[in-house]
This record gives structure tokens, C-alpha cells and sequence, in this order.
């Protein structure tokens, strides 16, 4: 049997209901074998959004993105989109065509080493030498990207390769000899993990994107609910509790709330469950949470003491673990913590000013005509407002660039989302600048009739790069100015085949809005023309500890 | 400080590449690095010498432990045999000669190629011994030096696997 028709039988097997990719040469064995399959393949307009598309498919659904590229151009054009998958612990295959084996290595037409390319930011990668290999290595990379932490793994098959003549023999069982992933976490260290518990005046959960990788929502909230802590998120974590829960404080960081920021600050436990303590999370790590003890609950044991010192580790799957957590400890009152933070809360609201036509109107807005939908964002003030104004409900509803901060991902993020998920409204909050970096998708998602709502807050400038500008770089403007206000995201739209629609003032929100309900089949694009001036508050200046914040004045 | 590491890995190609990689990305300072089979074919010994504090040393054992080809990754740098494997092309004018050759003895290195004015000296050893001897052949004038960096292995029973 050809290669290439074994590979795509093996994806069968696999459970691939989706594909997306762009064909060229060296892939086009695999592309013609595709052509009998039953698979869906979504070809975007250029393999960065496909990529993208594959890790939105990925988090919306938790099951393995899968992306076609070609060699060369093709396969360094998804560079950043499987970056951005491997920062955020996605799981993603990619397989990439390569030249001939015999032309490997001579600089051949649309050569690109993409195994050495991609090392550093793959779980794993492949260059698949031997065709009697293929299959295994297909069955290899789907279990290594989708078990223990997840991350994307690149398959490289050169064109001769997809060309050979195999048996089909999909094999059954995987032995790596290097790759045992642990899911049960220690005894020892769970009981010491309950014995702090215990004696905590003043606990708190902070919960990662881990949360939301093992599906353990529920283990956390009970958890919660049973020591009683309260709980604040990661940006990865929104939704590892539901947001309109009472001990939910929202996200923390350099611009999540005061009062989260305080609670956690003050807490003398803080049980981190599936998160990486970004410097984006803790601020300066050597203010860290001065007077806390810490439990870290993570599948991955290099994350443990790697950013911050921990008191207890736990290595293993946060569910399982969580779960036993909640069946160990006892419900103990801690009245005074509760009321200290509830004031807090009362006197640090997330809030902003009123006057003119301010983005955070806009989400807020958002959220309450589309609260169940899934909100994926570009990268920049869009997406800081996004996560402090969008109230969400359930785990993988927040659908983020964190750890590598890409702009262009949301978009693409949500057409693949959407894919995931046909009956949820999936809207992506973008800012203009981060709207252009992958706007070509526009035509995909008119073409294959993938409705996902764009909503721009268009400033017209780089905001978040203005907002840094203006705060500590004496308001010396470089580079900033976009210009997006002189042009029409409305017309680029129809032109694209989509719906265009410009708002500007806060009284046509409301209207805009449903006309986005009543067009739910088809994709449309709203430019918001928000106030350019407007700034993410509050926030921690780098280098700063949590505490040290800077807030709106109203 | 200098933490000595024996890396068991499969041997495949690029595996060398990947650990390569991951101590540059990762900013971990590599002192040394040799690999070479073991007494496995599929499997590959790498010793690795990386300079830094206990906590360098713990990320470096829990990077490389993620890797999917890395099998066993042990701290080796107490209770070890290590060794050292250097080439020293020295100057032999005749009149040294009887000179360089009684040191050499005395250091139990061996002379491996004579030529008209220059030996090649082929010695083992820690890396204090090799120090030595190549501090002692300066006087002679070097003029290459080739060394392997360190191999290393548990003393006793443990096999260090
Ligand atoms: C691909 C990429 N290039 C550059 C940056 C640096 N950067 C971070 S935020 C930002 C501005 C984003 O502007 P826009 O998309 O208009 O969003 P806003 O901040 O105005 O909401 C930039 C340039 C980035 N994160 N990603």
C-alpha cells in the first residue's frame, strides 16, 4: 500500500475528524491519499492561521489539532503558531512534507531543516527516514502530544517516504523507553499537602491552564468550596472556576485585580494547581507572597521550583489529585480572611472611566448579551481587557495566547474553535493591529461557512506598546501609530465576503450586537471605534511586587 | 560549583542535537560533553559537566529527564571514576627527550607517535592529573592540545542506570 494512503488509514484510526493546512509539493502524496479519506481538511490562507486554527481547535475541544504543511516555506510559515501551542501546552501534530531523502541536506528546492528548526519548541519531532517507520511514529506523536503535559509534536515526511510501499500494520501499543508521564501524585505529599491545608488562616487556590488541560473544574471548585479558599486564575487558568462563583477573585498579575492581587499577596497558603508562575503572575518573584506557603500540584516536575520556591510538590494529574485533596480535608471557618477580603473587593473594584467611548464598555457589553460563547483574543490591551471585563462560566471557554503573547493567533484561534464547536457563538476580541497580522483567514472562514464574529476595539495604535510608551517611556510615541481609524475594517470585510459593521459610540453597541445575533451562520467583522487614549488599569509595573499597583482614578 | 551528569539515552540521531539545544536555550553553562554507546547498542551514555548552583543542577536533570529520549539522567559527581583522555603534540628537541619520556612515565602517559622534533603524548586521567602534566610539557613548548572532556562512572555496585 502507498505510504501516504496508510498514513492518512492511521489518522482515521486516530480519530482525526479535522485537518488544516495549505498543500505543496512535498506533500502532495499525502494530500492525493486525503482526497479518498472521510477527513475534513480546511485549507486557511497560510499555515501560521492554521496552525493557530489547529491549537483553537485543540483548547476548544480537548483533543489533538492537527495540521498539513508543505517543506520549506510551507512548514516554516507554522513556526509560530506551534511556538505559541508549546508555551501554552497545547497539543497539536504537525506533519510537514520534506524533500526526497536523497535530496536532504543539499539545499534542494523548498529545503528547510524544520526538525532542527522546531527543537526547541516541540515536545518532540521526528524526521521520519525509514517508510516502515511512518506508522509508528504517527501513533508515537499522537499519544506524546496529547498525554502528560501536552505540547505539539512536527512528523517530517520527505516526499519519497509518503511515496513508498508499506504494509498497513497501525500498531497497537507504545513503549517509550524515555516517556513514562506520572498522573498519581505522591502520598507522603499529599498528606503533607492536607496537614498545611489545615493549619492555613488564610488559603488560596491559584489556578493554571493545567486546570483546564485535565478537566477538573469540578475537583477544583469542590476543593475550593471544602476548605473553604478563595481561588484566583492565571490568564490560561480563566474559567478553572467558574467566574460568578463567589470564591472566584478572577485572574491575577500584572493586570488582574487589586484585590486578587492583595488576597493572594496576603494569603499564608497558596495551593498552585497547573500553573507555571509566569513572571506575568507573580510580578518580581522575589516579593512573591511573602508569608505563604506553597503547595504546587503539577504533571510537569520541571515546573516545580523553577520560578518559585515550594514548600510541597505534587507531581502528577491535577484532577486525581485535587479530588483526593477534597476527600482528605475538613471544612474549617476562617472568618476573619473572608472578611478581609470581601473588603477589598468592595473598596478595589475593577472599574474605569465613564467619559467617551472606552473599550472596556464594549466587553462588558459583550459579556452580558454573549455570556456563554466562547471568547478567544489577540494579544495587547484587547486582550487584558478581555480577561478583567468577560465574566466566563465554564473551563475551556477563554481561549488565550499567554505564554508567547502572539498577535494574529485569536482570530485563526477562533475559526478553529468554532470548527470544535459549530453550536456555541465563538467570538475573537482583537485589537486592530493584532487583527491584521491574520486577516487573511477572513476568506476561509466565508468560504467554508465559519461563522466567527471579529470584535475590534480599534485604537488605531499598537495599544498596549502606547500604553508602556506613555507610562515609562516619557510618552515618546515610536512606532506606535497604526492609523487603523483611516481605514475601513467594515469594507475590508464585505470585500472578503463577511458582514462589516462600524460602531461608533456607545449608544450602537447595543444594536450592533444583535445584529451580530441575528447573522449567527455567517462571519462578521465589528470595528469598534473605541477611545485611543484608553489604558489597561490596573497595573504592576515590571519589576514590581503585586502589591506595588497602579490604579485607575476615577 | 561543577556537577558531573550521566545521561542515558537512545541512540538515535539528533539526539545529541537536542541536548545540545536545550542547554543553550535554556542558558545552562556546559563545561563538557562526550557521548559515546554503551554496552547497549540502542543506547548511548552522554557525561556531561555543567558549571553552576544545586538549583541549575535540578532544572537540568528535569529538562533533560523531559526529553522523550533521555532514559536516565544521574548526578554523578560524588563517588565516581572519571576520566579524561588528552593529546599533547610537544616539542622534542633531542637533547629533552630522555626528559619528556621520564615524565611521561612518571604520569603513566605514553608516547603514541615520535616524530623529528615533536612527540604526540597520549595521557588519562581526572582532570587535575591532565592539569599537571600539561602545566609540566609548557616548559617544552605545546603545540596542540586535544582533550575528550570527562567520562564518568559510579563507583561499587550501582550501575548508574
Ligand atoms: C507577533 C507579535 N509582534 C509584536 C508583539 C508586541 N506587541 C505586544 S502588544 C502589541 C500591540 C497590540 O496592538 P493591537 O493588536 O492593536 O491591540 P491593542 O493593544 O491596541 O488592544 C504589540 C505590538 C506581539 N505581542 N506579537
Amino acid at each position: 500500500m502507498r505510504a501516504a494512503d496508510a498514513f492518512i488509514k492511521a489518522l482515521e484510526k486516530e480519530g482525526v475528524e479535522v485537518i488544516f493546512g495549505i498543500p505543496g509539493g512535498a506533500i502532495l502524496e499525502i494530500y492525493d491519499a486525503l482526497y479518498d479519506s472521510n477527513i475534513r481538511h480546511i485549507t486557511t490562507r497560510h499555515e501560521q492561521g492554521a496552525t493557530h486554527a489547529a491549537d483553537g481547535y485543540a483548547r476548544a475541544s480537548g483533543k489533538v489539532g492537527v495540521v498539513f504543511a508543505t517543506s520549506g516555506p510551507g512548514a516554516t510559515n507554522t513556526v509560530t503558531g506551534i511556538a505559541n501551542a508549546y508555551m501554552d501546552s497545547s497539543p497539536l501534530v504537525v506533519f510537514t512534507g520534506q524533500v526526497a531523502r536523497h535530496l536532504i541536506g543539499n539545499d534542494a528546492f523548498q529545503e528547510a531543516d524544520i526538525t532542527g528548526i522546531t527543537m526547541p519548541i516541540t515536545k518532540h519531532n521526528y524526521l521520519v527516514t525509514d517508510p516502515k517507520s511512518l506508522l509508528r511514529i504517527v501513533k508515537e506523536a499522537f499519544h506524546i502530544a496529547s498525554t502528560g503535559r501536552p505540547g505539539p509534536v512536527l512528523v517530517d515526511i520527505p516526499k519519497d517516504v509518503s511515496q513508498a510501499d508499506i504494509e498497513f500494520e497501525y500498531p497497537s501499543k507504545i513503549d517509550l523507553m524515555g516517556y513514562k508521564p506520572k498522573y498519581e501524585g505522591h502520598p507522603m505529599q499529599i498528606k503533607r499537602a492536607v496537614e498545611l491545608i489545615m493549619k492555613a488562616e488564610r488559603p488560596i487556590i491559584l489556578a493554571g491552564g493545567g486546570v483546564r488541560i485535565s478537566n477538573a473544574q469540578k475537583e477544583l471548585t469542590e476543593l475550593a468550596e471544602g476548605i473553604p479558599a478563595f481561588v484566583v486564575t492565571t490568564l490560561m487558568g480563566k474559567g478553572a472556576i467558574s467566574e460568578y462563583h463567589p470564591l472566584c477573585l478572577g485572574f491575577v498579575g500584572m493586570h488582574g485585580s487589586k484585590y486578587a492581587n492583595y488576597a493572594l499577596s496576603e494569603s499564608d497558603l497558596i495551593i498552585a494547581v497547573g500553573c507555571r508562575f509566569s513572571d506575568r503572575t507573580t510580578g518580581n518573584a522575589s516579593l512573591f507572597a511573602p508569608n505563604a506557603k506553597i503547595i504546587h500540584i503539577d504533571i510537569d516536575p520541571a515546573e516545580i521550583g523553577k520560578n518559585i520556591r515550594v514548600d510541597v510538590p505534587i507531581v502528577g494529574d491535577a484532577k486525581r489529585i485535587l479530588s483526593q485533596l477534597k476527600k482528605m480535608i475538613e471544612y474549617k471557618q476562617r472568618k476573619e480572611w473572608g472578611d478581609k477580603v470581601k473588603e477589598w473587593r468592595e473598596k478595589y473594584p475593577l472599574k474605569y472611566e465613564k467619559d467617551g467611548f472606552k473599550p472596556q464598555f464594549v466587553v462588558e457589553k459583550a459579556c452580558e448579551f454573549f455570556p456563554d460563547a466562547i471568547i478567544t483574543t489577540e494579544v495587547g490591551q484587547n486582550q487584558m481587557w478581555a480577561a478583567q471585563f468577560f465574566k466566563v462560566k465554564y473551563p475551556r471557554q477563554f481561549i488565550s495566547s499567554g505564554g508567547l503573547g502572539t498577535m494574529g493567533f485569536g482570530f485563526p484561534a477562533a475559526m478553529g474553535a468554532k470548527v470544535a464547536c459549530p453550536d456555541k457563538e465563538v467570538i475573537d476580541i482583537a485589537g486592530d493591529g493584532s487583527f491584521l497580522m491574520n486577516i487573511q483567514e477572513l476568506a476561509t472562514c466565508v468560504h467554508y461557512k465559519i461563522p466567527v464574529k471579529v470584535f475590534i476595539l480599534n485604537n488605531g495604535y499598537l495599544g498596549m506598546v502606547r500604553q508602556w510608551q506613555q507610562l515609562f517611556y516619557k510618552e515618546r510615541y515610536s512606532a506606535t501609530c497604526i492609523g487603523c481609524e483611516k481605514m475601513s475594517f467594515e469594507k475590508i470585510a464585505k470585500g472578503f465576503g463577511a458582514i462589516g459593521i462600524t460602531v461608533e459610540k456607545p449608544s450602537e453597541v447595543e444594536d450592533a450586537f444583535k445584529l451580530v445575533k441575528e447573522n449567527y451562520d455567517v462571519p462578521v467583522v465589528v470595528d469598534f471605534r473605541v477611545d485611543f487614549k484608553a489604558n489597561v488599569l490596573p497595573m504592576v509595573p515590571p519589576g514590581k511586587g503585586l502589591k506595588d499597583i497602579i490604579e485607575v482614578e476615577v | 560549583m561543577k556537577y558531573t551528569i550521566a545521561v542515558l539515552v537512545e541512540n538515535k540521531p539528533g539526539v545529541l542535537a537536542r541536548v545540545a539545544s536545550l542547554f543553550r536555550r535554556r542558558g545552562f553553562n556546559i563545561e563538557s560533553l562526550t557521548v559515546g554507546t554503551t554496552e547497549r547498542e540502542d543506547l548511548s551514555r552522554m557525561t556531561i559537566v555543567v558549571k553552576g548552583d544545586e538549583k541549575v543542577l535540578e532544572q537540568v536533570t528535569k529538562q533533560l529527564n523531559k526529553l522523550i529520549e533521555v532514559i536516565k539522567v544521574s548526578d554523578v559527581s560524588k563517588d565516581a571514576v572519571e576520566r579524561e583522555l588528552c593529546l599533547i603534540r610537544v616539542n622534542s628537541p633531542p637533547e629533552k627527550r630522555g626528559e619528556i619520556i621520564e615524565l611521561a612515565n612518571i604520569f603513566r602517559a605514553r608516547i603514541v607517535d615520535v616524530a623529528r622534533d615533536s612527540f604526540i603524548i597520549e595521557i588519562t586521567g581526572d582532570e587535575d592529573k591532565i592539569n599537571a602534566f600539561i602545566d609540566l610539557m609548557r616548559a617544552y613548548g605545546i603545540k596542540e592540545v586535544a582533550r575528550t572532556g570527562k567520562v564518568a562512572m559510579v563507583r561499587g555496585g550501582k550501575n548508574g542506570k
